[in-house]
C-alpha cells in the first residue's frame, strides 16, 4: 500500500470548502487508484479533513454554514469510498448508531464503512436515534455489539438511557466520540462494556470478540446513586424557566444590554441554554471536571471571534444564586472561574 | 427434649431425621424458585425468539442437566434448535433429522402433555439431537414449551450415562421451567409476526430516498412527531421523468392529525398523485381531481400540499410551483436573499372547488428552493422554552445559507427546529431542498455523467 502524501488531504480540504463533491470524489478516487489503503483513505484523509472543519469552526476562521457544506461533502467522499471497495461480509453484526440528539454523524459513518471494509456485517443507524428505535433493531437483528456515538458530552443522559436498554436486551456497547472523555472515564461510569479513541481501535476490539454483555437490568441509579439527591432531576426539568430568570437578571445587572441588537440577545440567550445544559449534565454524572472544562472550552471559542470571555461570569454569579440550595449546583458554579475583563459583549461576536 | 415412653427416646430419633428431610426439602424449594426466578428475570430482558431460546438452553444445561436443547416450531418446513451443553454458549442450528425419530418430541411440538421420561429409550436417541461435546446419552426428558394459544416449542433436556436419571421431580421442575420459557418465547413470536406485518405495510408509507437527477439534487428530511414512529401525517415524493430533460414532479404535503391514521391517508394521497402524473403539467387540474378524491372518501381529514415541477434548461433550472393551501415555498438565492414564492392556494379535502396560482422560478447555480411542513415554523421551544421557531428565524437561518447544498441545507434546518424543540413534544417536521448545483449543470448531459448518484 503507498504512503499517503500530504497533499491529498489539502486537495479534498479546498473540495470540501468549495462545496464541489465531484471534485471531492475525484481526489478521494484518485487516492485509492494511486493504491492507498480505503482505511487510511477514510481515516487519515476524510477523517483529517473532518478534523480540520471542526479546528477552523472553533477559530472562526469559516462560518458554520461552511461547516455544514463540509460535512455534507465529507459525507459524500466517504459513500464514493463505500460504493469502490466491496467487501463480502461474514464476520460479526455490529449495530452503528448515533445517541438521539447527536447531530454529528460523519465519526459514526467513518467507523461503519471501517467496519464494513473489514468484513464486519454492519447495520448503519445514521445520527439521532431514539432509544426506542435502537431497541427495536436489536430485537430484530440481535447483533453482537453495538457501537454508540455520542461527540457532546450533554449528550450523556440520553447515552445512558441507550447503554442501559441495550444491556437490558443483552448486546455489549462499545461507545465513542468525544462525549464519552478523552480517556473514556464517562463509557465507564455509565456502564458499557467496551470505549474506544478512534475508529482503529474500535475495530480491532470488535475483532477479538471479547466484547461480552455485563448483563443485568440496572437503572439510572444504579449506576450513579448521587442521583438520588434530585439535584438533576430537579433542574433538569426547570432549564426553560432558568434560562430566562438569568436573562431578565443580566439586563438588569448590564445597562448596555439594552443597546443589544437581536442576534447579540439571542446569542445571549443560547449562551445561557448551553450554560446550564453543560450544569445539568455534570450533574447527572457527578465529575467535577466536565463543568470547568466546557467553560474553558467556551472562553476559547468567544475569544476567537473576539468576545472577552468575562462576558459569561454574571450569568454565573445568577445561576449560582438561583441554585443557592443545591449543594452540588452551587459548589460547581462558586468554583467555576471569573476572569478580570469587562462583562459586556461589543457589536462584534459573529 | 426428645418423647419418651418406657423410657425410650423413640420418636426423637424419626423428628431429627424428619427435620432433616425437611431443610433438605426447603433448600431444593429454595433452589428451584431461584432457578425460575433467574430464568424469568433473564427472559424479560428479551423479545427476541434466539436470544430467549439461547438463555433457556444455557440456564438448563447449567441447572436442570448435562445439556439441553430448545427446538422451535418449524418455519418454511424447518425447525431451528438451539443447544446448549453445561458451561459452554449455545449454538444454532437447522434440524437436520425427523422430529419423529425423537419418542416425545412430535408430541411436544403439536402441544400435547408430556410423554413421562421412563418411556423414553435414551440410547435410541438419534445422533443429530445430541450437541457438540455431549457425552453418551442416559437419561432423556421431553418438555412442550407453552405458548400462548399455540406451542411455542419443546425442550430437550439430556443427561448422560452416570449421571442421576431424571425423576418425577425433575421432570414436575422442568415443566414448570418449561411454562416460563414458554410463555417468553410466544411472547418473542408474536413480536416477531406483528413486526413483520407492520414493516410490510410501512415500506409504502416511509419517506422516500431523494438523491440526484440530471442537473438539479433534492436532500429532504423527516421526523415524525411520536419519535419511536417513523411515519406520519407529513409526507413527500419524488417522481423523475423518464426523459432527463423532462419534468420531475416534487411533492410535499401535511395531512392533519397525526399518527398512524394520518399516514395511512398519506399513503393514499401519494398513491393518487402517482396516478395523475400524466396531467402534471396542470398543477391545478391535479389539485382538483386529488380534492375530488378525497372528498369522496370516508375520511374527514383534509391535507395542504405544494406542488414543484423541476425542468434543468441551459439557463438554470426551471421550477413551476404550487401550493395548496401549504405554506409558500422558499427561494434561497446564492447570496443569501430569500424570497417567498409567489403562489397561493386552498386546501385539498375539504370544500368543493379548489383554486391555486402557480408560480414560474428559475435557479441559477448555487440557488436553492425549500419545501416545509408548518412543524418546522410552528416548532415551540427556544432558549425560553415559550417561543415558535417562527418564520422569520427560518428566512435569517436561510439567509446565512446561499449556495449550499441541498443535503447540507435540510440538515440544518432540520437540526436549528430540533435543537429548538428539544425534548418537548412536537408535531411531525419535514422539510425537502431542490438545488441547483453550482458550476456542474453541463456535466450531467444525457444523465451519465460522473453526477448521477443517488442515496
Amino acid at each position: 500500500m503507498s504512503p499517503l502524501p500530504t497533499t491529498v488531504t489539502d486537495e479534498l480540504w479546498t473540495a470540501v470548502l468549495d462545496g464541489d463533491d465531484l471534485r471531492a470524489g475525484d481526489v478521494v478516487l484518485a487516492a485509492l487508484d494511486d493504491g492507498v489503503d480505503a482505511e487510511a483513505v477514510l481515516l487519515d484523509v476524510i477523517g483529517a479533513v473532518q478534523r480540520r472543519v471542526g479546528q477552523e469552526w472553533a477559530a472562526d476562521r469559516i462560518t458554520v454554514a461552511q461547516e455544514h457544506t463540509a460535512t455534507a461533502i465529507n459525507d459524500r467522499a466517504v459513500a464514493v469510498v463505500g460504493r469502490r471497495a466491496r467487501v463480502e461480509p461474514t464476520g460479526a453484526r455490529v449495530t452503528v448508531s448515533c445517541v438521539d440528539g447527536e447531530w454529528h454523524a460523519l465519526p459514526a459513518r467513518l467507523l461503519a464503512e471501517v467496519l464494513r471494509l473489514r468484513g464486519f456485517r454492519v447495520d448503519y443507524l445514521g445520527a439521532q436515534v431514539p432509544t426506542p428505535h435502537l431497541v427495536e433493531h436489536l430485537r430484530r437483528t440481535a447483533p453482537d455489539a453495538v457501537a454508540l456515538s455520542a461527540s457532546i458530552a450533554t449528550r450523556l443522559p440520553t447515552a445512558h438511557a441507550a447503554i442501559l436498554a441495550c444491556r437490558a436486551a443483552g448486546v455489549p456497547v462499545l461507545a465513542g466520540g468525544a462525549a464519552f472523555g478523552s480517556d473514556g472515564r464517562f463509557a465507564r461510569l455509565l456502564g458499557a462494556e467496551g470505549w474506544a479513541p478512534d475508529a482503529r481501535t474500535a475495530a480491532d476490539l470488535l475483532a477479538t470478540g471479547d466484547l461480552r454483555p455485563s448483563g443485568g437490568q440496572g437503572q439510572a441509579v444504579d449506576d450513579l446513586p448521587h442521583l438520588a439527591d434530585q439535584e438533576y432531576t430537579l433542574i433538569s426539568r426547570n432549564t426553560s424557566r432558568l434560562v430566562r430568570t438569568v436573562y431578565g437578571g443580566l439586563e438588569q445587572r448590564l445597562p448596555a444590554m439594552a443597546r443589544y441588537t437581536d442576534q447579540q440577545r439571542r446569542h445571549t440567550a443560547e449562551d445561557i441554554d448551553h450554560i446550564v445544559a453543560f450544569l445539568v449534565t455534570a450533574l447527572y454524572t457527578g465529575d467535577d471536571e466536565l463543568f470547568p472544562a466546557f467553560l474553558a472550552w467556551t472562553a476559547s471559542i468567544l475569544e476567537a471571534r473576539h468576545v472577552p470571555p468575562g462576558v459569561l461570569d454574571p450569568a454565573l454569579d445568577l445561576l449560582g444564586a438561583e441554585l443557592r440550595d443545591f449543594p452540588r449546583a452551587s459548589r460547581l458554579l462558586a468554583e467555576a472561574p471569573r476572569h478580570a475583563t469587562a462583562p459586556e459583549r461589543d457589536g462584534q461576536d459573529g | 427434649m426428645p418423647v419418651t415412653r418406657n423410657d425410650l427416646p423413640v420418636e426423637g430419633l424419626d423428628l431429627t431425621a424428619q427435620l432433616a428431610a425437611a431443610h433438605a426439602a426447603l433448600r431444593a424449594e429454595r433452589a428451584r424458585s431461584g432457578l425460575l426466578e433467574e430464568l424469568s428475570a433473564a427472559l424479560l430482558g428479551s423479545l427476541n425468539v434466539t436470544r430467549c431460546a439461547q438463555i433457556t438452553a444455557e440456564l438448563a444445561a447449567t441447572h436442570l442437566a448435562d445439556a439441553a436443547t430448545v427446538v422451535l416450531p418449524a418455519s418454511r418446513g424447518r425447525h431451528v434448535t438451539v443447544s446448549a451443553v453445561r458451561g459452554a454458549q449455545a449454538v444454532h442450528a437447522i434440524l437436520t433429522g425427523d422430529v419423529d425419530e425423537v419418542p416425545g418430541l412430535e408430541e411436544a411440538l403439536l402441544g400435547f402433555p408430556p410423554v413421562p421420561s421412563r418411556w423414553l429409550d435414551a440410547r435410541s436417541t438419534p445422533g443429530w439431537l445430541l450437541p457438540a461435546g455431549m457425552a453418551p446419552v442416559g437419561s432423556v426428558v421431553v418438555v412442550p414449551l407453552p405458548g400462548h394459544g399455540t406451542p411455542a416449542g419443546a425442550l430437550v433436556l439430556l443427561r448422560a450415562v452416570g449421571s442421576t436419571a431424571f425423576d418425577e421431580d425433575d421432570e414436575r421442575v422442568a415443566r414448570q421451567f418449561a411454562g416460563r420459557a414458554g410463555l417468553a418465547v410466544s411472547a418473542a413470536q408474536l413480536h416477531d409476526r406483528q413486526s413483520a406485518i407492520t414493516d410490510t405495510l410501512m415500506r409504502e408509507l416511509l419517506p422516500p430516498c431523494v438523491g440526484r437527477l440530471p442537473g438539479f439534487d433534492f436532500a429532504a428530511r423527516y421526523r415524525a412527531s411520536e419519535d419511536h414512529e417513523r411515519i406520519g401525517g407529513d409526507f413527500y415524493d419524488v417522481h423523475p421523468d423518464e426523459d432527463p430533460d423532462g419534468e420531475t414532479l416534487v411533492v410535499l404535503g401535511d395531512v392533519c392529525g397525526k399518527g398512524l391514521d394520518a399516514a395511512v391517508l398519506t399513503g393514499k394521497i401519494r398513491n393518487t398523485l402517482r396516478a395523475l402524473l400524466p396531467l402534471a403539467q396542470n398543477h391545478l387540474l391535479v389539485l382538483s381531481l386529488l380534492n375530488t378524491a378525497l372528498l369522496s372518501t370516508d375520511s374527514t381529514r383534509f391535507a395542504t400540499l405544494a406542488l414543484a415541477s423541476v425542468r434543468r434548461t441551459p439557463s438554470g433550472v426551471h421550477l413551476r410551483l404550487t401550493c395548496g393551501g401549504h405554506l409558500p415555498p422558499l427561494i434561497v438565492r446564492a447570496d443569501g436573499t430569500v424570497e417567498e414564492a409567489p403562489t397561493r392556494g386552498t386546501l385539498i379535502g375539504a370544500l368543493p372547488q379548489v383554486t391555486a396560482s402557480t408560480a414560474a422560478v428559475t435557479l441559477a447555480p448555487g440557488d436553492a428552493c425549500l419545501l416545509y411542513t408548518d412543524g418546522i415554523t410552528e416548532a415551540m421551544g427556544g432558549p425560553f422554552g415559550d417561543e415558535v421557531f417562527g418564520e422569520d428565524r427560518l428566512t435569517a437561518v436561510l439567509g446565512e445559507c446561499g449556495g449550499m447544498p441541498a443535503e447540507a441545507l435540510v440538515e440544518r434546518v432540520q437540526m436549528l427546529a430540533s435543537d429548538w424543540i428539544g425534548v418537548r413534544d412536537h408535531d411531525d417536521m419535514a422539510v425537502l431542498a431542490i438545488t441547483a448545483p453550482r458550476g456542474r449543470h453541463l456535466r450531467a448531459v444525457g444523465g451519465h455523467g460522473r453526477g448521477r448518484y443517488t442515496r
